[in-house]
């Protein structure tokens, strides 16, 4: 199977009902995507397929061959980060940060579609994912600065 | 240096979360330190010796430090970079920051030439653990003292080189400057070709608060950019050549007994080992997904105890179980509770019921463990890598220099990460496979076979006069513990005990430990009194107090919220709290909106904190609203559902913890006491919140609920 992975086509060898999370993380070694829940209810494992943010833990990896998929280590470009990390670099949200790649992937959705997001755009966009270390209110801060008014 | 165990508001740790020796050390040989590190100047810590070489000033070795036993703190290479040795780990307190902050302000180096070594029980001295808030208090003190003997050695030496008064000479950005010459060195410099170890001088001069620099400035997330990215290696990112996954055989429930166990079928499969030890059974394989089968294959029968307590009788159980309290235990009484409540106008008694929690740190348990030669290598994420080598070195029989743990910034802990699980069970494979094994628990395994916070039960009696004066406080606690017990109120009578029980759960540290509950226990009953007497919340409190800073938080933050400004209207209900934990002051307002179905709304919270210095004021808001958070989970919905040795509700949509939408508007207000020594502030910031909802919500309604969560569907019974 070829996956269209930040631009680049890689070839699996799992099988097809393995979910995207345990090919990203283990066979293609993008670990910046992470393990929370496996049941698509803490946002951690959040990734874009075709644009969409989607539950990397309880997608069969079949689901996306063919579609383009964007993972953490593929906003940045050429070196520069994508101009909502370098608003979360600069509002300095995160505590242990381990939400960190699911929040700003989410964000990175929601920001697509929607460029100046209200408060609650956010809420409710952001609401599959969960910080444990409870700093919502900052979260909501960084996507404001990354928010096109 | 303040020792935070005479502090008026000492750590209580939990059984078996201390090593049973307290000063262990760990030590590094002198030649090998250098040859690792390079040459340049260390400052040192010896633990016995600490205080005795304060009148030293020299940059010689003092006779009373053996040569080969050297656990070094601070080291500034000849390249001018510095490292900071420590055995704090980052869970996310943001500590790798605010640490380096104080070495720079200490050091006069640039933040950027820091490098902090962190939890590698190899490289750094030996740390009992992160915990009980002490890395500010403890660690900042020791840090600060250590950098400040560095930079007065340097200077010293500066000035023996050029041959000038110490008077002209000035430390500055990680250079010298002799403000009469205009001559200038960098520290590495300085010190090339020496291999220099000082002990640290109590007496070295360190920078008082009110003239901090870089310390008491927010400062970034110190390695922020590398969690943005991805890049940032936890534990469960972490990879090793050949390295195998590995997986558990978990038991079906609590006390279950393994009767057999077939593993044919597993061992069938290619590239998988099996572990059979005793009642442990794990298996490996070159991938997650292998081992997951393997796992799946194994045949196991086990006899299940289902005569197990459950949720329903889990708090008559903790009375009846109960023990009197001694020791640590042992009540604390003053005057006579019979004569207090005869004396009172009003007497109330009522029995608060705490459930048991789960800290859910988002990164479950994880270890990578390795052996080559002998020597194992775990990297783990725990709050005590020093506890965890001590249980490695234990488990497995090898002497404790043979057991290396390694704690990169890890995915939050709570107090829920000071066991050692993982590292054990990844060692116990590794050491059959004989590959490196990496050992990732699910959220199910994380739920269930980690540990909770204690549930408890407490039953409060008071007696009170109509001018509201308190005459009576008694207080028993069932197995939550004693943290934050005792009573900051000035009552003439008062007995106060805590009752350890058989607890049918596994249960340790949490964020504030014990005094989540007590203070949500005496909050509420604070607030009840204050209406037995048609009193103010505020007021009452007030009238009953001496502590200044608890005082001091309280007016602050209900000048801020507005309290008593606002005519309530139906359905609104505003509420107060405060307390005061390892040396963090806190109140706590709070505005909810009960509407017609009886579903309850936090509308606003105002919290007031004050910790003393403050070292980082972002970071500080960070770890406040952090705190208001999580106590938000627990104070509303957050429990554990059990039944006969099974938990019912291991996973995120069976366990509710806070989301975006339930958050409230909140407002943090901070008091930088800069005459004051900083404290730690990850756990006196959750006190607050619960009592203080739950008050705003009799406040609305009349109901004076006594349990916590107080609204696990969301609305009032």
């Amino acid at each position: 199977m070829v996956l269209h992975i930040n631009g680049v086509k890689q070839e699996v060898t799992t099988d097809a009902d393995v979910e995207l999370l345990s090919v990203l993380r283990n066979e293609l070694e993008l670990t910046g995507t992470k393990y929370g829940c496996g049941e698509g209810a803490c946002g951690a494992c959040t990734v874009l397929v075709n644009g969409r943010p989607t539950r990397s833990c309880i997608t069969p990896v079949s689901a996306v061959s063919g579609k383009e998929i964007i993972t953490i280590e593929g906003l940045a470009k050429n070196g520069k980060l994508h101009p909502v990390q370098q608003s979360f670099l600069a509002a300095d949200p995160f505590q242990c940060s381990y939400c960190a790649s699911g929040m700003i992937m989410s964000a990175v959705a929601l920001l697509n579609s929607n460029p100046a997001p209200t408060e609650t755009a956010i809420v409710n966009a952001m609401n599959g994912n969960i910080c444990r270390c409870g700093t919502y209110p900052n979260i909501v801060n960084a996507i404001k600065l990354a928010s096109k008014p | 240096m303040e020792d935070p165990n005479k502090l008026p508001h000492p750590y209580e740790p939990f059984a078996g979360e201390l090593p049973e020796q307290a000063a262990v050390q760990s030590v590094i040989d002198r030649r090998k330190f250098f040859k690792l590190f390079g040459g340049g100047l260390a400052v040192a810590f010896v633990l016995h010796d600490l205080f005795s070489f304060a009148d030293e000033g020299g940059v010689s070795m003092p006779p009373s430090v053996p040569a080969s036993q050297v656990a070094a703190w601070i080291h500034i290479g000849e390249d001018g970079k510095v490292n900071v040795y420590t055995g704090k780990v980052e869970v996310g307190q943001n500590i790798r920051t605010s640490l380096s902050q104080i070495v720079a302000e200490e050091l006069k180096v640039p933040i950027a030439s820091i490098t902090m070594i962190m939890g590698d029980t190899d490289l750094v001295p030996f740390d009992a653990g992160t915990f009980g808030s002490r890395t500010t208090p403890q660690m900042g003190t020791q840090l600060r003292k250590a950098a400040a003997t560095a930079r007065e050695v340097i200077v010293d030496m500066a000035a023996k080189s050029w041959n000038s008064e110490i008077k002209s000479l000035r430390a500055e950005d990680g250079f010298v400057l002799n403000t009469a010459t205009g001559k200038k060195l960098g520290f590495g410099e300085i010190t090339k070709g020496q291999q220099l170890l000082l002990p640290i001088s109590d007496q070295a001069q360190v920078t008082a608060a009110k003239d901090w620099k870089v310390a008491g400035k927010t400062v970034l997330k110190v390695n922020g950019e590398s969690f943005l990215t991805g890049k940032h290696q936890y534990v469960s990112d972490m990879k090793l050549p050949g390295m195998l996954y590995g997986k558990v055989l978990r038991a079906p429930s609590y006390n279950a007994r393994l009767v057999s166990v077939d593993t044919k079928s597993a061992k069938a499969i290619a590239g998988v080992t099996v572990v059979h030890e005793g009642d442990f059974v794990g298996v490996a394989a070159t991938d997650p997904v292998t081992a997951r089968k393997a796992l799946q294959a194994i045949d196991a029968k086990w006899q299940e105890n289902h005569e197990q307590p459950s949720t329903a009788t889990v708090f008559d159980y903790l009375v009846k179980t109960s023990q009197p309290g001694g020791g640590r235990n042992a009540p604390n009484s003053k005057g006579n509770i019979r004569d207090g409540l005869l004396a009172a106008d009003f007497t109330q008694d009522r029995t608060y019921h705490i459930n048991y929690i789960a800290h859910v740190p988002l990164e479950p348990r994880a270890a990578l463990a390795r052996w080559v030669d002998g020597k194992l290598t775990v990297w783990t994420g725990t709050q005590r890598p020093f506890g965890v080598q001590d249980d490695l070195a234990g488990v497995f029989n090898v002497a404790k220099e043979k057991v290396r743990v390694i704690m990169p910034d890890t995915g939050s802990g709570y107090g829920g990460k000071h066991s050692g699980e993982a590292a054990i069970e990844a060692a116990r494979i590794s050491r059959v496979a004989g590959k490196p094994v990496k050992l990732v628990w699910t959220r199910e395994e994380e739920f269930t076979w980690a540990y909770f916070r204690p549930g408890g039960v407490i039953k409060v009696e008071s007696g009170l006069k109509a001018d509201g004066t308190i005459t009576a406080w008694k207080f028993q606690n069932y197995n939550s513990g004693g943290a934050g017990l005792s009573t900051q109120y000035n009552i003439a009578n008062h007995e106060i005990v805590h009752f350890p029980s058989d607890s049918p759960l596994k249960q340790g540290s949490y964020r504030g430990l014990a005094s989540t509950a007590n203070v949500f226990a005496r909050e509420s009953h604070m607030t009840d009194m204050a209406r037995q007497v048609k009193m103010d919340q505020l007021a009452f409190r007030l009238k009953n107090l001496d502590d200044v800073r608890l005082k001091a938080v309280l007016e602050l933050a209900a000048k801020r919220f507005g309290w008593g400004n606002t005519t309530k209207t139906t359905g609104q209900g505003f509420g107060l709290a405060c307390g005061y934990e390892k040396g963090g002051y806190v109140a706590t307002c709070a505005e909810v909106y009960v509407n017609n179905d009886k579903e309850v709304k936090v509308v606003r919270v105002t919290q007031a904190f004050e910790c003393g210095a403050i070292v980082n004021p972002l970071h500080l808001e960070n770890q406040v609203m952090g705190s208001i958070v999580q106590g938000l989970g627990g104070a509303l919905f957050e429990a554990i559902d059990f039944k006969e040795g099974k938990i019912l509700n291991p996973d995120l949509t069976g366990y509710r913890v806070p989301r975006f939408s339930d958050m409230p508007k909140i407002e943090i207000v901070t008091i930088d006491r800069k005459d004051l020594p900083s404290a730690g502030a990850g756990e006196a910031a959750i006190l607050g919140i619960a009592p203080a909802i739950r008050n705003a919500i009799l406040d609305a309604t009349g109901v004076a609920l006594t349990n916590l969560p107080l609204v696990p569907t969301g609305s009032l019974a």
